[in-house]
């Protein structure tokens, strides 16, 4: 609590309808202020409201975060309620609106230790990086990096909750004369337990408002939550099941047309000669429009809107017939003959020539430790690059009208996707509206603006409103795609085989930094990174750099002790004395694994651990090999999220980042060819489906640390658990991801 | 012309008959809870039934279904007060997290039901082998199948008061 009121304040007044409004809000000093003036006193603006009471005593927690499938808006309702000692059923949740009051950039970067740093990485193109250096409040809404219960909630929701509870307390004192601490609160009630009075909460919004909320108000000790930590149903769910959920592909607009759109195949190819001729005479087509250039320079680094040509149609159909019966010729580039083939190759080439090579952390003595090694061993590994492939094919659905830009699209950062559209537009941001809809998946992918802006851009050609939809091959081909990476390891182990030197150089930075560390004790170690660019957009994906270099690492710390002829747990476990909780989570997954259990010929397990977005997860995979075919039979996963606020959804959130990784692991492969992404749909591009799911238990530690994230931390572990046990299996150490591409013949 | 019946309603629909039907669905009727995934018959979002008869919408053209009749999810509960078992399952097994593919899974898993009441876990693996969950819920979408397996009482390929189907 220290932390936050040093730079935080709370605020509260009764709004336009009469109810209660609370909000937190980021200056320095530790003042009060009323909701009304906050701003004016010294230009600083409320940034968070959290808190809603009305006359009805609804309870509305007001969520700054975008639902992509994850339930943050039950699971920040739960810390906020949980605070208040609200009735659950009396409390409801909407999302923030699209404006600067509800960014949640400051609270993120006053709230971390780091001072920002641990931001998600894909915020920092989309912020144009340099500026996260500078003290200015940014107009950022993002949910991504597992962030939203560990900072929104931890630092916003919980305080507001308990800041209104000791205010509706001292009103119900002051109005019953009785002392406040002979005031509780229960269930959205309050309560004189010796005079017998009890009235809800909505009885005292007036009194309330007056009052200054407590910037420091008393929080719940864990033992005394009553909604966190417990299961409640997500509020989302019944919408869910009967098809009234609306995401942005289902917004009608009256006139609306509907438009689809492709981009160069080969990146930063343009159009060089269209013959639209027969696409035009198809019934329904309305026109055809190669986009303009536009500014997307505060966006996106390597997009470019004039690339692009859209058919705009009557329907979707006419518009997919038009696109199908476009002869576009694309202007050659550069990048023709790039494949994947020649991408790793140069990847080889320049951790080979070791030229700038950067390093992230360099401990001990290397050399000398390498010079005296008992035994040196060296692998390198390699993982392709991965597209998104979210349920719901990317589209946005804008109408621009005297001056103004309305926007319907499902994104991970509302208030940057606004300013992206007013870009492109040449609009101030103040004329541009985004209403941000339920994501059929986001994983990363919806928080770069590339199809926002396109949608706007055709509205403002157009007149009209104009639903876009990608096609799903336009999405796989012009995604932003998870990093392709090679990562090269030198090991050295003495005569017990411990390990007294690990080394480690790989291809291109990406966030989060400490992704390529481990957390095993070695004297010497030395990791570092050359750059090696290529002309393939990337982005963040879930889980973002922990989901290439957890498989890295430990694969190569399995194949460290399979050197030393050690178990791969006993051989990690010894290395973990001095991080305790860790030790913990992969005790605590072998113990429920049944890890020396011995299993048939044929079967195999292994095992993983990765610490991220402040979550400690570890997991083993069991795995049976037939005819060369790899069948996962079961995985179970520890998680150390520091305190599960929605046991439920933490576990849900571990499963679906599971199945993430697996899929990935088992299929995912974006080919590069002539500078162009081969795979289109879901037939080329593998998912899995019911009949390969394993099963999955998953196992919560409550350690009482910080809260950590929970929608990533499951996903880079079980790539690695995976590979391990296929080697535990077979005696074969997979180097290179996806699994389908390797021949198990033989080994079963 | 083209004459469909969607949940008990007739429709006359003046649309190119190569139109696939989703796209009637959601543009032409306005029943939006049938969904866009792939385009190709790969993913199952776009899962409805014709004659009860779990389909799929994206690449069945309108003029395929002439004169049949189609259910959707908006057209999976008995009635407006009552919830189909499987979606009831549905909540009580917290299936959905994005809930995109959801309409789908569902009406996928209500042809399998109304066909096979109690299906085995093979079972379940071929009917719902077309429909993909990137959320990854598939262990909850067989939990869910299974629990509502025992009270599976509504066919909504099948005539009821408020579904005139016919």
């Amino acid at each position: 609590m220290g932390k936050w009121s040093r730079r935080g304040f709370i605020s509260a007044g009764v709004i336009a309808a009469g109810g209660l409004l609370v909000g937190v809000a980021i200056r320095p000093g530790n003042r009060a202020a009323k909701l009304s003036d906050s701003g004016a006193a010294n230009g600083e603006k409320l940034l968070h409201i959290w808190l809603k009471l009305d006359r009805n005593n609804i309870v509305t927690a007001i969520v700054p975060h975008s639902e992509m499938g994850q339930g943050v808006g039950t699971a920040l309702a739960q810390m906020l309620a949980d605070e208040l000692d609200a009735d659950w059923n009396l409390v409801k949740f909407e999302e923030a609106p699209a404006t600067g009051e509800f960014a949640n950039y400051s609270i993120l970067k006053a709230m971390l230790p780091s001072g920002g740093s641990d931001l998600p990485g894909f915020v920092l193109p989309s912020i144009n990086g340099a500026l996260i250096t500078t003290a200015q409040a940014l107009d950022l809404q993002i949910t991504g990096g597992s962030i939203s219960v560990r900072s929104t909630g931890a630092f916003g929701m919980r305080i507001a909750g308990a800041a209104v509870k000791e205010m509706l307390r001292n009103a119900a004192a002051e109005a019953w004369r009785v002392p406040v601490n002979e005031v509780i609160a229960r269930d959205s009630q309050l309560v004189h337990q010796s005079s017998g009075r009890v009235e809800p909460f909505a009885t005292f919004i007036d009194a309330a408002a007056e009052m200054t909320p407590p910037a420091s108000p008393q929080l719940k000790q864990s033992s005394e939550f009553k909604i966190m930590g417990h299961h409640v149903e997500r509020h989302d769910i019944p919408s869910k099941v009967d098809g009234t959920a609306t995401f942005a592909l289902d917004v009608r607009l009256p006139d609306m047309l509907y438009a689809t759109v492709r981009r160069a195949p080969t990146f930063g190819g343009g159009i060089k000669t269209l013959d639209d001729s027969q696409a035009r005479a198809i019934k329904g087509v309305v026109d055809i429009i190669q986009l303009p250039s536009a500014d997307v320079s505060r966006t996106l680094g390597s997009f470019s809107t004039a690339d692009s040509i859209a058919v705009v149609a009557e329907g979707y159909w006419p518009a997919k017939q038009g696109l199908d019966n476009l002869k576009i010729d694309w202007h050659e580039t550069e990048n023709d003959s790039v494949s994947s083939d020649s991408i790793f190759q140069q990847f080889d080439r320049d951790i080979s020539a070791n030229v700038d090579r950067e390093s992230d952390i360099s401990e001990g003595n290397l050399d000398a430790a390498m010079a005296g090694a008992k035994q040196i061993i060296e692998a390198d590994y390699r993982v392709p690059y991965l597209a998104h492939m979210c349920m719901e094919p990317l589209n946005a659905t804008a109408e621009v009208k005297n001056g103004r830009c309305e926007i319907w699209v499902g994104c991970q950062n509302p208030l940057g996707f606004r300013q992206a559209v007013a870009d492109a537009l040449g609009f101030d941001i103040d004329n541009v509206t985004v209403h941000n809809c339920l994501m059929g998946g986001g994983f990363g992918r919806k928080s770069l603006a590339d199809y926002a802006i396109q949608a706007a851009l055709l509205a403002a050609q157009v007149g009209r409103p104009v639903q876009l939809i990608w096609t799903r091959e336009e999405e796989v081909r012009q995604d932003f795609y998870r990093p392709a990476v090679q990562s090269r390891f030198r090991a050295a182990l003495d005569e017990e085989g411990h390990l007294t030197a690990w080394e480690n150089t790989y291809v291109d930075k990406h966030e989060p930094v400490e992704a390529p560390l481990i957390p095993y004790a070695v004297a010497a170690r030395d990791i570092g990174h050359v750059s090696s660019p290529t002309h393939i957009p990337f982005g963040a994906w879930r889980s973002v750099a922990h989901s290439q270099h957890c498989f890295f690492t430990e694969s190569f710390i399995d194949e460290v002790a399979a050197a030393a002829g050690q178990d791969p747990y006993e051989y990690r476990a010894a290395r973990l004395a001095h991080r305790p909780r860790q030790l913990a989570v992969l005790q605590k997954v072998a113990e429920a694994a049944d890890w020396g259990r011995p299993l048939a010929a044929g079967r195999g397990r292994g095992i993983s651990l990765q610490q991220g977005f402040g979550s400690i997860v570890a997991q083993v995979v069991e795995v049976s090999i037939t005819g060369g075919e790899v069948q996962v039979d079961r995985v179970v996963a520890a998680v150390d999220a520091g305190f599960a606020v929605s046991p439920d959804g933490l576990t849900a959130q571990i499963e679906s980042g599971i199945v993430y990784g697996l899929t990935a692991a088992l299929y995912g492969e974006i080919t590069i060819e002539n500078g162009a992404v081969k795979e289109s749909n879901f037939n080329d591009y593998q998912m899995l489906r019911m009949s390969a799911m394993p099963k999955i238990e998953t196992h919560i530690i409550n350690s009482g640390n910080p809260m950590g994230g929970a929608g990533e931390p499951g996903t880079p572990p079980i790539a690695p658990a995976l590979t391990n046990a296929i080697f535990n299996a077979t005696g074969q150490r997979i180097r290179q991801l996806p699994i389908k591409n390797i021949d198990l013949q033989g080994l079963s | 012309m083209t004459l469909i019946n969607v949940n008990g309603t007739q429709h006359k629909l003046q649309v190119d008959p190569s139109t696939p039907l989703l796209w009637v669905l959601r543009e032409q009727l306005n029943l939006t809870g049938t969904k866009f995934g792939c385009g190709i018959s790969q993913c199952g979002a776009c899962t409805v039934h014709v004659n009860g008869v779990a389909t799929l919408s994206c690449i069945t053209p309108l003029s395929a279904v002439d004169g049949q009749s189609i259910s959707t999810i908006e057209g999976l509960a008995p009635s407006p007060d009552q919830l189909h078992p499987l979606q009831q399952s549905w909540i009580d097994e917290q299936v959905p997290q994005c809930g995109y593919c959801q309409s789908g899974q569902l009406m996928r898993a209500a042809n399998l039901l109304a066909h096979n009441p109690s299906p085995s876990d093979a079972d379940i693996d071929v009917a719902m082998a077309g429909n993909i969950c990137r959320c990854g819920m598939y262990n909850r979408i067989r939990k869910a199948i299974k629990s509502a397996a025992g009270v599976q009482q509504f066919d909504p390929s099948q005539p009821t008061e408020g579904l005139a189907n016919g």
